[in-house]
């Protein structure tokens, strides 16, 4: 198939940027979307022009290293997949698609397509973690008997990828999803209780100095998650912390 | 001026180093709590003025009674409707103060953004259904609040237990104005639509109840403006 | 005769790390402040080890080319990780975890390392289940495990098909502590592009800021890559996009001597090549062979008409379909290793059973696990006379909460339904058991410069068995390298902060920033990825799951040429100072090019079939590996000499006290 692609085009983070249309024929629907993206960026090589430049890894959906808003939305049409796993059969013939950057204050762009994210990794920071030293004298893993239920919630929680799709299909590039993934993940496990208190405050406070929006329960993240991760982790993660805010 | 300062700051003292101790207001979470608080706070206001107003339509002396009652009651008069009063500035004030930071928070717009593919237009749009309420409150004040502190409290006028019933008629005359009125309920309706459950959610409710506070806030949503309007309607082309 | 010492401690198998732990030289902890040690790679080896050194009190510096060190391939390790704890008490011991993976690596793995592999691998469950990592568990709330191929127990901890995942989110926490504390300092977007060595010894690094282009001098104590596999020089592969061998191969250049590069691992579960814009190949995991089996037609047209789209596959009777692998292998079935399962889906193949438009598929098939489970769910459920649909619908729900996440993962690549018609799979390169070699310290031929994890050739020998690689990375990082890097380290505790102005890093810098200016102002026209695919195509018909020396001879020759056609007529766009992701391809894929020389020359050398490693010259007659002890059985280790071809091979001998090497039989 053949497609018209509007692309945001931007050198880097200090210029300014802006929307450049591409063709691209002889698109086969068995193509994932970055594939079709090296198509592109091997024709504009060979051109000698400089290809579009952005972010992927692992391929496999996993890794949480693709992006891009595809026609309105992270990730693309396609529910419950990555950019990596999105495949080019959910477009037809003739099709135009626009594909941005994710947009929030906190996601500066990089280059063209590749936004900084580094924000997500101080909110972890700043307290994702259990403070266990890892000298591997703890006592034995079966000695704490976790609830299958709460572990299988925990787990849910945890298998956040941190892409951002949440914060750029937000309209307020909130990153309450992404925060109270990680709190929710501590807060059903008993090895987090400890430290619950700080965690959340710590976490929250470290969210909203990178200047991401406040959350308005619109539940577009969760439509746009690739993982899936459920409102049920911001609400756990607003009573952890008026829980805490109480306890100061 | 020096004593007003000082006025200020003894009320407002003793609030901000609550708020400092435990965090409160100073993060998004707590302005968002505070917002849901308010809001469920006005939710049971409107279900009380809801009812009140409806016994208009059943019966004009009820209606006068529980109007006299609000109006003179003076736990209601200098408890609840101060209250009243700073709950609806807090919510309107706050909610522009969250709008404010929340399009700080995204710069550089999508060229290509289309929200309904994962969220309702009323739910990302509080702030344009509030401002039409907001505005609607401003013309509900001057039409009654106003002129019922005047009638109280300036001219001291003597109680009257009859005229609440004849007021409130008088002023559904004007087709503009009920017309106004429909229109807001409306606009009420929407906000409520994604309000009341938000509410729950940022307090933290959400379990296995949560499909029926949804069902309950949608149902909320609609009959209590309906019935607002219903009364609007009623007054205008029955009642006079 | 050789200048590879492998440092193993002396005394009986199973007290020789404690013994080593008990002798080595300790860092006292206001000198650990003093001390600076670089980790290049942030995933499970390099991600845990840089924790652990930070909480020791070292000052870490740790390099990804990553936008987050949480992003490291590692994440996509789906299986599991074994752990020789025996809660199921089916007769696991450490003895026995260790036995299987010198067994399942064809008797090629060091044994001393392997068996402190097994010996560390249980404090790694419980390391992270203290940190808060989500293991999947039973109803009592104690940890549940399950089988993987290889092995005749029930060993693997998991999360669900997410494992590495966890795992890697783990280390990524240990490492934000330890950020939080100043204790690491983590450059993202930074690539090294070569190591500094200083009187013999690692000092530093040169790295690239991949986002502004800066070229940066890092100092240190010591120097850890951590950098994962080579898979990638095949082009198509289950590794990440950006994985490479260019760490591994600047030290190789500057003195590592590189093992076994032939090692590689072909996985025999992975989503079949679709098309010429192929740009990876996705893994489905190991732990599916647990439920579902493997058959291709009986009838050559069969086959046929399955290709052609005439035929489908829920149609064929049970009695027109070759389950081979029960067929040939009955004892261990669809759970033989890795190596044994991809060399018959090949064999089939080759023969013409196969089942997709290419040719290059078989079939996994979930239909008789879904009927037995749904049995089991409606007796368990009380219901007395379930139909057929309400056992499929049953036993669809089990198998979803099992692997819904593979099986949702493999309709959105393949657009079909695998609860409804069986999965098409076939073998991709995926793992490199070959890698940087090093002595029981985990330190290479260049003092002072250690590697871990996938990077360096230790622990898996000629194939490695499912969910051992996260066992590995982890033992690596959290328990190995923090003792053994203080023993060395501990001799510098007076050394000071290592300058960066020294002529040693002038050097160093220079040869990468004329690497970089020679890429840009090359005048040529082709893509990097067009020799990219190139080296990828004569890899895998060459050097691939079967090799023979004709062809390993010519693929030697092709790999040389190729590399020489790079340098004449690649085309690198764009600038030195900015983000530049063709440079960065240029980079990776210049090494991949004289790596896969290397590689090659290896497995031409390599006179025998073991493991991975399957010389079509060396076979039983039933089509089983050859492996030969007498000439064979030892480490080919090999030493940089100016190009690949000048390499000097250098022999460690593996003695085995306490294993009988035996023919490994899965039948």
């Amino acid at each position: 198939m053949n497609l018209k692609l509007k692309i945001w085009r931007q050198k880097d983070a200090n210029s300014k940027g802006q929307i450049v249309d591409y063709n691209i024929t002889d698109v086969s629907p068995d193509m994932s979307f970055l594939e079709m993206l090296d198509v592109l960026n091997e024709s504009l090589v060979e051109k000698g022009e400089e290809p579009v430049e952005f972010d992927h890894d692992c391929r496999e959906g996993i890794c949480g290293t693709c992006s891009l808003q595809i026609n309105g939305e992270p990730h693309g049409p396609d529910r419950g997949v990555t950019t990596c796993q999105l495949h080019m059969r959910k477009f037809k013939d003739g099709d135009t698609i626009y594909i941005e950057p994710f947009r929030a204050k906190a996601f500066p762009v990089i280059k063209d397509l590749i936004v900084d994210r580094s924000a997500f990794d101080r909110i972890q920071q700043a307290g994702g973690y259990v403070s266990v030293n890892t000298s591997g004298n703890t006592i034995d893993a079966n000695a704490i008997p976790i609830n299958k239920h709460d572990a299988d919630e925990a787990f849910d929680a945890a298998t956040c990828i941190g892409c951002g799709a949440c914060v750029a299909a937000c309209k307020n590039a909130s990153a309450m999803l992404f925060t109270s993934a990680k709190v929710s993940q501590f807060a059903l496990l008993p090895q987090g209780q400890v430290e619950a208190t700080e965690r959340v405050l710590n976490m929250v406070k470290q969210m909203d100095l990178e200047g991401f929006g406040n959350c308005t329960n619109t539940g577009a993240c969760e439509i746009e998650c690739p993982k899936g991760i459920s409102l049920k982790n911001i609400a756990r993660m607003n009573r952890e912390y008026l829980a805490a805010s109480l306890k100061g | 001026m020096k004593v007003w300062r000082k006025m200020a700051r003894a009320v407002f003292l003793p609030y901000l180093k609550i708020n400092t101790m435990s965090g409160l207001l100073n993060s998004s979470i707590a302005r968002k709590v505070a917002m849901a608080l308010s809001g469920i706070f006005l939710i049971s206001f409107l279900l009380l003025h809801f009812l009140i107003n409806f016994t208009s339509v059943v019966s004009e002396s009820t209606f006068n009674e529980l109007s006299h009652f609000m109006g003179t009651n003076p736990l209601i008069q200098f408890l609840m409707q101060p209250i009243l009063i700073l709950g609806v500035i807090f919510h309107f004030v706050m909610g522009i103060v969250l709008e404010i930071k929340n399009n700080k928070a995204r710069q550089v717009q999508y060229k290509m953004y289309k929200g309904n593919l994962n969220s309702s237009w009323v739910s990302r749009n509080m702030i344009i259904t509030g401002l039409v309420v907001l505005a609607f409150l401003g013309l509900h004040f001057y039409d009654f609040w106003f002129p019922e502190i005047v009638y109280k409290y300036v001219e001291f006028n003597p109680a009257d237990t009859t005229r609440y019933f004849g007021e409130m008629v008088h002023k559904f005359e004007s087709p503009v104005r009920t017309g106004l009125y429909v229109i807001s309920f409306v606009l009420l309706a929407m906000h409520l639509w994604h309000g009341f459950q938000s509410s729950f959610q940022t307090i933290g409710v959400n379990n296995k109840y949560t499909p029926f506070i949804h069902k309950l806030g949608y149902t909320f949503a609609v009959v209590v403006p309906a019935g607002f309007i219903f009364i609007a309607l009623f007054h205008h082309f029955i009642t006079n | 005769m050789s200048i590879l010492d492998s440092n193993i401690p002396e005394g009986p198998l199973a007290d020789k790390w404690t013994k080593h732990k008990n002798d080595i030289n300790l860092v006292n902890p206001a000198n650990k402040r003093n001390i600076d040690v670089i980790v290049v790679g942030t995933g499970l080896a390099g991600g845990s080890a840089a924790a652990t050194l930070a909480e020791l009190g070292y000052n870490v510096k740790t390099f990804c080319y990553q936008d987050s060190p949480r992003r490291a391939h590692s994440i996509a390790a789906q299986g599991g990780i074994n752990a020789a704890k025996n809660y199921q008490g089916d007769g696991d011991s450490v003895y026995r975890l260790f036995y299987d993976t010198v067994k399942g690596g064809d008797y090629r793995a060091r044994e001393s390392n392997v068996y402190r592999l097994a010996e560390v691998s249980a404090s790694i469950i419980d390391q992270c289940v203290a940190q808060g990592v989500p293991f999947a568990r039973e109803y009592g709330g104690l940890l549940d495990n399950r089988s993987f191929g290889g092995v005749l127990v029930s060993r693997t901890f998991y999360a669900k098909g997410q494992t590495g995942q966890q795992l890697l989110l783990g280390a990524y926490s240990a490492m934000n502590r330890q950020i939080h504390r100043g204790k690491i300092k983590s450059y993202n977007r930074h690539e090294m592009l070569d190591i500094v060595i200083v009187d013999g010894k690692a000092r530093g690094i040169i790295a690239r800021n991949l986002v502004t282009g800066e070229i940066e001098r890092h100092s240190a104590h010591a120097v850890v890559i951590a950098t994962g596999g080579y898979g990638n020089v095949f082009f198509l592969s289950t590794n990440a996009m950006g994985s490479n061998v260019t760490a591994s191969w600047k030290i190789h250049k500057r003195g590592a001597l590189f093992a076994n590069p032939c090692f590689t691992q072909i996985h025999p579960t992975c989503i079949p090549v679709s098309g010429d814009h192929q740009s990876k190949l996705t893994l489905m995991s190991e732990s599916l062979r647990n439920d579902g089996r493997i058959w291709v037609p009986k009838k050559l047209e069969d086959a046929k008409a399955i290709r052609e789209g005439k035929l489908k596959p829920v149609d064929l009777k049970e009695e027109d379909r070759d389950y081979y692998l029960e067929r040939r292998y009955p004892s261990f079935g669809n759970l033989v290793p890795r190596d044994v399962a991809s060399r018959a889906a090949k064999e089939r193949c080759d023969a013409g059973f196969g089942v997709n438009a290419t040719g290059e598929a078989v079939y996994l098939d979930f239909a008789s696990a879904i009927q037995r489970y749904g049995k089991e769910k409606a007796a368990v459920s009380g219901i007395t006379d379930p139909g057929p649909d309400l056992i499929r619908q049953l036993g669809e729900e089990v198998i979803e909460a099992k692997y819904g996440n593979l099986f949702q993962m493999y309709e959105k690549i393949v657009d079909q339904n695998p609860y409804k018609t069986p999965m098409m799979i076939y073998p991709a390169v995926h793992y490199t058991m070959g890698g940087v070699w090093v002595d029981y310290n985990l330190m290479t031929t260049i003092p002072g410069c250690y590697c871990a994890g996938e990077a360096n050739f230790s622990d898996h020998g000629a194939n490695r068995l499912g969910a051992s690689a996260l066992m590995q990375g982890l033992a690596d990082g959290y328990f190995v390298l923090p003792y053994t890097i203080g023993d060395y380290l501990s001799k510098d505790i007076r050394t000071g902060a290592i300058p960066t102005d020294l002529p040693e890093f002038d050097e160093a810098e220079k040869n990468v920033r004329d690497q970089i200016d020679r890429f840009l102002n090359n005048n040529g026209t082709l893509s990097v990825d067009h020799f990219h695919k190139k080296l990828g195509k004569i890899m895998w018909n060459k050097c691939g799951m079967a090799r023979n020396a004709n062809d390993l001879e010519s693929a030697i020759k092709e790999i040389k040429e190729l590399r020489d056609e790079f340098y004449a007529k690649v085309k690198v766009t764009g600038k030195a100072d900015a983000k530049n992701s063709e440079l960065e391809k240029a980079l990776r894929v210049a090494d991949f090019l004289e790596l896969g020389e290397l590689f090659a020359k290896d497995a031409l050398h390599r006179n025998e079939s073991c493991g991975g490693h399957f010389r079509e010259e060396y076979q039983t007659e039933e089509g089983e590996a050859l492996r030969d002890d007498e000439n064979f059985k030892y480490v080919a280790a090999w030493e940089y000499k100016g190009e690949p071809s000048k390499a000097i091979l250098h022999k460690e001998d593996l003695v085995y006290n306490n294993i009988e090497l035996k023919t490994r039989s899965y039948k």
